[in-house]
């Protein structure tokens, strides 16, 4: 457990000490925001209708964005083959290092999306649900994308390959999270899709590191 | 001085290698003992890298086993990694992070290293005063001087060292040597790559002249 924190507390610094791991994304995911209304229309009407949408879509995306270097530069400097053969188990690393990701992009992006929202004209009874759709979804993305990750570091060009490999797994994601932001627009129950939302976090956490540990072995052992 | 038991710390038997269609090694077998040191040589390729990190379970493409004080170290993993300490080509030093913060997360990595405080560790690999600068504004052989520190932690008795001297300065290569001899004095055992001279007793491992015969 104390290794547990350890670990969390390095990720997590080595993100403050490299701030574009931290603001990489959450410019991304602001200028999206800013560029839709200019792109398409700056009705207030039409914005409202499609801000879930866009706000999950570009949420996504920035997770994705951020991805590819989860494991990269400790593959590169040789900190992940002292992972891999230190009497510490692998499962915890990577879970530290899921976690910390999520902390800095997935937690960030949610605590930005109010902002989005209003910029969108997303209706305010909506806002809860769109907080409450990425604080549920947004692990899920950290979770699955560690996957491919793993699977993709030891590659020379992983970055294309990783939006292959994982992005067909955040489609459901997408479909149930913005169906929820939608819903609570329209003034309807939101405890079933927060619930498939909870489900899908429940199962990804319980296999999800099991497959990156599996995979990192594969990446490095070759 | 420690007596060496006569069973061997670790035991290679047929150990097969083909990279990119190239046979590295074949049914090469060695044993090495408490209290020696082994250097692996051979010409740039022949295969020393890939041999230690077959060792430290890094490679898995390879035929052949490889005992641990008579155990297979698939089977014995947690305790074989307790007791190896391995420093490759790459330092996993992060530029970003210092000295000391580096080290400290080795030592969670790895809870093995705790001969020494770190600051003293830093101390002895002439790094003193630097224990707080981020590593980035290091030079290369002082990059390495902050992995090797943790040679100075290690209660491991088995290190696996692969060219440990690149870019170090003639006194950090003597301190080294000195540093190996003494490890192996108290029963550890060094399995190692250098093109350098070593001054200390060794057994030589020769790549190329496994190939030719």
């Amino acid at each position: 457990m104390q290794f547990f924190f350890a670990a969390i507390k390095r990720n997590l610094l080595l993100s403050f000490r490299h701030k574009s791991d931290i603001f990489n994304p959450l410019a991304f995911f602001l200028m999206v925001a800013v560029m839709f209304p200019l792109g398409i229309s700056p009705e207030a009407k039409f914005l409202a209708a499609i801000a879930a949408g866009v706000i999950w879509v570009a949420a996504l995306l920035a997770s994705l964005l951020s991805m590819d270097g989860l494991f990269r530069s400790d593959f590169a400097d040789g900190s992940l083959e002292q992972m891999l053969i230190s009497p510490q188990p692998l499962i915890v690393m990577v879970l530290a290092k899921i976690i910390s990701h999520w902390l800095v992009t997935g937690f960030c992006l949610a605590l930005l999306s109010p902002l989005l929202a209003l910029m969108l004209f997303l209706p305010s009874e909506a806002l809860f649900a769109l907080v409450a759709s990425l604080l549920l979804g947004t692990p899920t993305l950290s979770l699955i994308g560690a996957i491919g990750a793993g699977l993709t570091v030891g590659l020379r060009n992983g970055g294309v390959l990783i939006s292959l490999l994982i992005l067909p797994l955040y489609i459901p994601l997408l479909i149930f999270g913005t169906a929820m932001v939608q819903a609570a627009s329209m003034g309807m129950p939101i405890v079933g899709y927060s619930a498939i939302l909870g489900a899908i976090l429940v199962v990804s956490l319980l296999f999800a590191p099991f497959a990156t540990v599996a995979a990192l072995k594969i990446s490095v052992k070759g | 001085m420690h007596t060496p038991e006569n069973k061997p710390i670790l035991q290679v038997k047929n150990l097969t290698c083909e990279r990119d269609e190239r046979l590295l090694f074949e049914n090469l077998c060695f044993q090495i003992h408490a209290g020696e040191v082994l250097q692996i040589e051979g010409q740039n390729g022949s295969g020393k890298t890939t041999l230690l990190r077959i060792l430290c379970g890094l490679l898995s493409n390879f035929s052949g086993e490889i005992f641990w004080q008579g155990n297979n170290i698939s089977q014995v993993q947690a305790e074989y990694y307790q007791a190896l300490l391995y420093v490759g080509h790459l330092t996993g030093v992060k530029a970003t992070l210092t000295p000391l913060e580096n080290l400290a997360w080795m030592q969670q990595l790895s809870p093995q290293l705790q001969q020494l405080d770190l600051e003293t560790a830093l101390a002895k690999v002439g790094l003193y005063g630097f224990e707080t600068v981020p590593c980035y504004s290091l030079s290369a052989g002082q990059q390495r001087r902050v992995n090797l520190a943790r040679l100075y932690l290690s209660n491991a008795p088995l290190w696996i060292l692969d060219e440990p001297f690149t870019a170090l300065d003639i006194t950090g290569v003597t301190e080294k040597e000195q540093l190996i001899q003494q490890h192996v004095a108290t029963g550890g055992c060094v399995i190692l790559t250098t093109h350098q001279e070593l001054k200390i007793s060794q057994r030589r491992l020769n790549l190329d002249s496994l190939r030719v015969t």
